[in-house]
Order: C-alpha cells, then sequence, then structure tokens
C-alpha cells in the first residue's frame, strides 16, 4: 500500500515538476505547479505530517498558485512563448550539466548512508502518536515552546512584506500631492 | 510479492533531489520571470520534502517546524516577488528576465 501511494505521488510530483519547466504558456505552468504541490501533500500525509500536509494545500495550492494566476491575468503574458529559442547556445546543457551534478551528489550522498536511511518509513514516536491531534500537538508543543521567538519573528517578517509590497505596488502620484 | 517492498527513506530523498534538479534547471533555462519563480518553488518544495523525510526517519519533530518557517518565508517572498515584477511591468512590455538586463549595473 505504501508503495501504491508513493509511485503514485512520485508520478504527480515529476510530471507537475516536467510540466512547470516545459509548458510555453504560465497558466499550463501553474496548473502543473499545482499537481506538483499535491503529490508532495499526499507525502507529507504518509510521513504523519498531516498538519504540514493541510497548510501545503491551503497555502501553497489555495493561495501561492492563485497569486501567480492573478498576476499572469493582471500582466496579461498568458500568451505562449517560444521555448525553443536559445540567446546564449551553451546555457542548456551547461544548465543539464550542472542540475545533473546537483542531483548526483545528492543520490551519493543518500546511497552512502543508506544504512541509516534504509529502513522502512516507521512514522514519528509511535507512542505519542496515538491521538488523532498528536502531530498537531508536538508541532505546536515546539513551535510555541523552544522557537517562540522565531515564530513572533515571521510574523515580522509577513508585515514588512506586506507593507513594502503596497508601496511597490502602489501608483505614484505624478503631481507631488503625495508628499 | 509486491506489497513487501516498502518504500524507505533513500526513496523519498531521492525523490526530492531530482525535484530540486528539475527546479534548478528550470530557473537557469526559462526566461519568464514567473517561470523561474514557479521554478524556484519547487526547489523550495524538494527542500521541504527532505526536512519531513529526515524528521520521520530520525524520529524528531524539528525537522516539522523547519518545514513550517519556510512556508511561512515562501509565502513572503513570493509576494515581494511578484510585487516587484508587477512594478517593473507596468513600466515596460518586455516579459523576459532577458530585458531586465539593464538591472546588472
Amino acid at each position: 500500500m505504501e508503495l501504491f501511494v508513493f509511485v503514485v505521488a512520485a508520478a504527480m510530483v515529476l510530471g507537475g515538476a516536467i510540466g512547470v519547466i516545459t509548458r510555453s504558456n504560465p497558466v499550463h505552468a501553474a496548473l502543473s505547479l499545482v499537481l506538483t504541490l499535491f503529490g508532495i501533500a499526499v507525502m507529507f500525509v504518509s510521513h504523519d505530517a498531516q498538519f504540514l500536509a493541510a497548510v501545503q494545500v491551503i497555502v501553497y495550492a489555495g493561495a501561492i498558485v492563485v497569486l501567480f494566476l492573478f498576476v499572469i491575468m493582471l500582466l496579461g503574458v498568458d500568451r505562449t512563448e517560444d521555448v525553443n529559442i536559445e540567446p546564449i547556445t551553451v546555457q542548456r546543457p551547461l544548465a543539464l550539466i550542472v542540475s545533473a551534478g546537483v542531483v548526483g551528489i545528492v543520490i551519493a550522498a543518500v546511497v552512502s548512508s543508506r544504512e541509516l536511511l534504509g529502513r522502512p518509513v516507521g512514522g514519528l514516536d509511535k507512542t505519542t502518536l496515538s491521538a488523532p491531534d498528536a502531530n498537531i500537538r508536538q508541532l505546536a508543543r515546539e513551535i510555541f515552546g523552544n522557537n517562540v521567538f522565531a515564530f513572533e519573528l515571521t510574523s515580522v517578517l509577513l508585515l514588512v512584506a506586506v507593507v513594502g509590497t503596497v508601496l511597490m505596488a502602489r501608483r505614484v502620484k505624478s503631481n507631488g500631492a503625495g508628499k | 510479492m509486491l506489497s513487501a517492498i516498502q518504500p524507505t527513506s533513500s526513496w523519498y530523498l531521492i525523490l526530492a533531489a531530482v525535484l530540486f534538479g528539475i527546479g534548478a534547471f528550470g530557473v537557469m533555462v526559462r526566461r519568464n520571470p514567473l517561470v523561474m519563480f514557479m521554478c524556484i518553488e519547487l526547489m523550495l518544495n524538494a527542500v521541504n520534502l527532505t526536512f519531513v523525510t529526515l524528521a520521520t526517519a530520525l524520529s524528531n519533530i524539528n525537522g516539522q517546524v523547519v518545514v513550517f518557517f519556510v512556508m511561512v518565508v515562501a509565502a513572503a517572498e513570493v509576494v515581494v516577488g511578484l510585487g516587484i515584477i508587477v512594478a517593473i511591468m507596468r513600466r515596460r512590455n518586455g516579459i523576459t528576465a532577458d530585458d531586465l538586463s539593464a538591472l546588472k549595473g
């Protein structure tokens, strides 16, 4: 059963990722991104991270992709671009070599530590995971306990991001009446 | 027989590495700044999957806490980045990264 879930979710993730980088229409790329994000959410569930899976669907698929689609429609760039134009001819082979090198290094590291990671996915501490809300309980204890300062800093970060975006996207008055 | 095969943590880590590689390739190849942003999201999700997998493999909830903060920072980053793109596109019609080469200083 876990194998079946893994294969289906991996097909969703990889198919969506290939779609993001190959579709020439930005709207299709954004919809492929949704497929990838749902696949990642399925994998979060199979790793006993139910809260993160819900947040993944709500924040990424619900908010970020919708924001992408808003901007695509607002700017009117939802037309097909020619992905076969190569201004720098060496760029694609070079990019392929670099990204394949990164993947190869990581896979080599994973394979060399497979006796640590080779156990079947067992989940977190099962004694504390008996309750249905155990994942949220553990996560909340960690976030509001040891990491409460970082949590407060993220609220400041979100406020700064909102104010900065409003400031950037605002139309500047030409007659200087806004001063 | 087939049900005897259990996916281990290594499978998830290798999948995350491949996803990261696809995202990195897209950032380096695509010219549309919006699609480049989507590829950055792919890379962030690959890292999130790695964190969650290792949190399970090592029985440590801190990996999931890090993923929580990564999601918050990613949301803020997308908001600011799309705001910059909208502000640039309002002044000029070029939609590729090549048209913004004046930013290189």
